[in-house]
């Protein structure tokens, strides 16, 4: 048996066998001549890292503080929906693919029904589009709230994370209010919407509007002139046009390049052509570029979200096709949401067909005509595209997401590779990445 | 009841018989229980697998395509020229305002390559690769070894704001299928998931490995033919089957 000399383990012959004594060294005995010699140091960050981002791990080659390679290894919050919506029929996958990027659940919302709607050929009301509208919007105030807020701790900013989730938690109040829900809502579905507007949220909405403005003006004050934040954040995860499009990178991130492409102004969608809004853009191309756009964005959305409200007409919020609409709107009863009391009588008491048909849709499902769409829309984060295929059957053959902060997230070694160690987890947090939307 | 499932199959829906002119766009069933011609909507019928086939209808548009895509398609031939359009095109699909070019895999580099670089055509992004599994979807061409994995690719043009998708189907015996990561960079991760999930294999790209699955998973989970894995669940006294094993409505 033969054992090689180790430096931190001598070991001596007892009669009990041999043994080994764990000893210490001088790091100049156990690296050779020169310590500094090979600097190279592979460093693994996350996935349980609380500045990742989420359970983001990387792995970085550093020469002292300098990284030398930044590689991105994700999958750690793989839930199989793209597979789960094949199980499921057209409707539930509203829940599936809600929980994917969780903070813009409303986004993965639209994108899926507008997705479902092309295939059926469809049309939602007029009243459900503008409260479409209205609620994606609200939660992409929340979502760069977030973004901010998590960005803003990771570089060690606590107040701009507690102030970010405190004014975050308005925009949450407000959708638990409208949805029920304070995330995952399930509340856009194929046809229109689950429910209508409860009584008093236009005011709530209102107050919002009103209180909001304030809450930005803070942020600014906070951070827009604080020379730490500037410092983190200017000259930080550089990436130009070139780089945004060969890498696919689109949303703010390219919006902080100069290039103003948002999917609500060129390819518009639920009537934003109507809407009077700007698309900001920097041409700063760095992570302070982002936090500017990100904000300037809240305030487009607040424009956005008073429009919306002004021009809300009494009417329908599910299609008349009574093949697709779900039958019953929900309502709040004694025992929690739920079908209206009406409609349980009517079919408990007065329709057998209408207790067939309601059986049948909710069971069966209604059939989507067979073919493929590709619906993308302007997500937080970028472009999030819904590839959609049906075989004809009352489930979808195949969703594919294209999530922008999966795609987005490939610019990490761009950004970070030669800068500082401390710069990666800046030029992460301009990404913005949701891991739930990244793995899916 | 006596009506038979078959009820909802399209007359004449044999692989010769069928006529692509008048079917609905790509499907092959109407209305949406999924009947016609009788009253049954116990919905019964359905359990009878219809093949649809239809996820990707088998017919091809006739030009003009409208809109944007006779422009498209010009522009295209003028960049790669007819004998390799013709050769590299197996037919075109314009179905609910989107055109889709079935390509063959011989010729995807070249037109991409085209599509990209040509001032004509100008699709400076790839917003998306995906794959779909067509296992068992049926239609006119079942057959052995039929292509069933298809490759989605859906390129952006951000000069003429336009959109087209590329569709490449390889069988699952032999699933390559050249790597677009050379000439866009964010195909990359894309079509590592699409490796991960369909077993599709990238020929050329710079570092085909799993993304989302772990490094060691068996299989590739979003095949058709992957099993779920679930486990008979007993719930008040009834079993309750895995999903993919539970009777449902097709």
């Amino acid at each position: 048996m033969t054992t090689t000399y180790d430096p931190y383990a001598g070991s001596r012959e007892t009669t009990e066998g041999r043994v080994y004594t764990v000893t210490g060294g001088d790091w100049d005995t156990t690296l050779g001549a020169d310590p500094h010699e090979n600097e190279r140091l592979v460093v693994n960050m996350g996935p349980q890292h609380p500045s990742t981002h989420g359970v983001l791990r990387l792995v970085l080659d550093l020469d002292g503080e300098t990284v030398t390679k930044a590689r991105v290894v994700i999958g750690y919050l793989h839930t199989g929906i793209e597979k789960n919506t094949e199980y499921r029929n057209w409707v539930q996958g509203t829940t599936f693919v809600t929980r994917m990027d969780y903070l813009a659940p409303l986004f993965n919302e639209a994108g899926y029904c507008m997705a479902v709607e092309k295939l059926l050929g469809i049309e939602v009301p007029q009243r459900a589009q503008t409260i479409r509208v209205l609620v994606m919007e609200i939660n992409r105030i929340a979502s760069h709230l977030v973004g901010l807020a998590t960005g803003g701790m990771e570089l060690g900013a606590l107040t701009a994370m507690t102030n970010g989730f405190r004014e975050r938690e308005m925009c949450l109040d407000l959708l638990e209010e409208i949805t029920g829900l304070r995330m995952n809502h399930a509340y856009i579905r194929p046809g229109g919407l689950a429910q209508d507007l409860p009584e008093g949220a236009v005011e709530h909405i209102r107050e919002f509007l009103e209180v909001m403005p304030k809450r930005v003006a803070d942020f600014h004050r906070l951070l827009t002139g604080q020379p730490i934040w500037q410092r983190r954040l200017k000259d930080v995860g550089y990436l130009d046009v070139t780089g945004c499009l060969a890498l696919g990178v689109t949303g703010p991130i390219l919006r902080s390049a100069g290039l103003p492409w948002d999917m609500r102004k060129v390819e518009p969608y639920l009537g934003y052509e109507t809407y009077d809004f700007e698309v900001p853009t920097s041409d700063t191309c760095d992570a302070w570029g982002r936090y500017l756009v990100r904000m300037a964005e809240v305030n487009e959305s607040l424009k956005l979200i008073a429009q919306a409200l002004d021009r809300l007409e009494p009417g329908p919020v599910m299609v008349d096709d009574r093949k697709i609409a779900w039958p019953a709107q929900l309502s709040l009863g004694p025992d929690g949401m739920g079908n209206s009391a009406e409609h349980v009588a009517h079919i408990m008491g007065q329709s057998m067909e209408a207790l067939i048909h309601h059986f049948k849709l909710v069971t069966e499902g209604f059939r989507v005509p067979a073919g493929q769409v590709y619906v993308p829309i302007e997500s937080p984060r970028g472009e999030l595209g819904y590839h959609v295929v049906s075989d004809g059957s009352t489930r979808p053959w195949r969703v594919h997401v294209r999530d922008p902060s999966f795609v987005n997230l490939q610019a990490t070694a761009a950004m970070s590779e030669g800068s500082m160690l401390a710069d990666v987890i800046a030029a992460i947090a301009s990404i913005d990445p949701v891991m739930g939307g990244v793995d899916r | 009841m006596s009506n038979d499932g078959g009820s909802n199959v399209v007359p004449g829906r044999a692989e010769a018989g069928y006529d692509a002119s008048t079917a609905p766009s790509g499907g092959f069933r109407k209305g949406s229980f999924g009947v016609s011609g009788s009253g049954d909507t116990s919905g019964f019928g359905g359990l009878v697998r219809v093949e649809p086939g239809g996820a990707v209808a088998l017919h091809s548009t006739e030009r003009p395509y409208g809109g944007y895509f006779d422009e498209v398609t010009d522009a295209l031939i003028d960049a790669v020229g007819q004998a390799t359009y013709d050769a590299a095109v197996r037919r075109v699909l314009v179905d609910r305002g989107e055109i889709t070019y079935f390509v063959g895999r011989e010729h995807l580099l070249q037109l991409v390559q085209a599509l990209r670089d040509d001032e004509a055509l100008r699709f400076e992004l790839c917003s998306s690769v995906s794959g779909v599994d067509y296992l068992d979807s049926g239609g006119p061409a079942v057959a052995p070894g039929r292509p069933r994995l298809h490759v989605v690719y859906h390129l952006t043009s951000m000069t003429y704001r336009r959109r087209v998708r590329l569709e490449v189907a390889v069988t699952a015996e032999d699933p390559h299928v050249p790597s677009v990561a050379r000439i866009y960079p964010t195909a990359d991760w894309q079509e590592r998931e699409a490796f991960d999930m369909f077993g599709i294999v990238f020929d050329g790209h710079p570092g085909l490995t799993r993304i989302l699955m772990p490094d060691d998973w068996d299989g590739h989970p979003q095949r058709k033919d992957y099993p779920l894995g679930g486990i008979p669940v007993e719930y008040h006294d009834a079993t309750i089957p895995p999903p993919d094993t539970r009777r449902a409505y097709r």
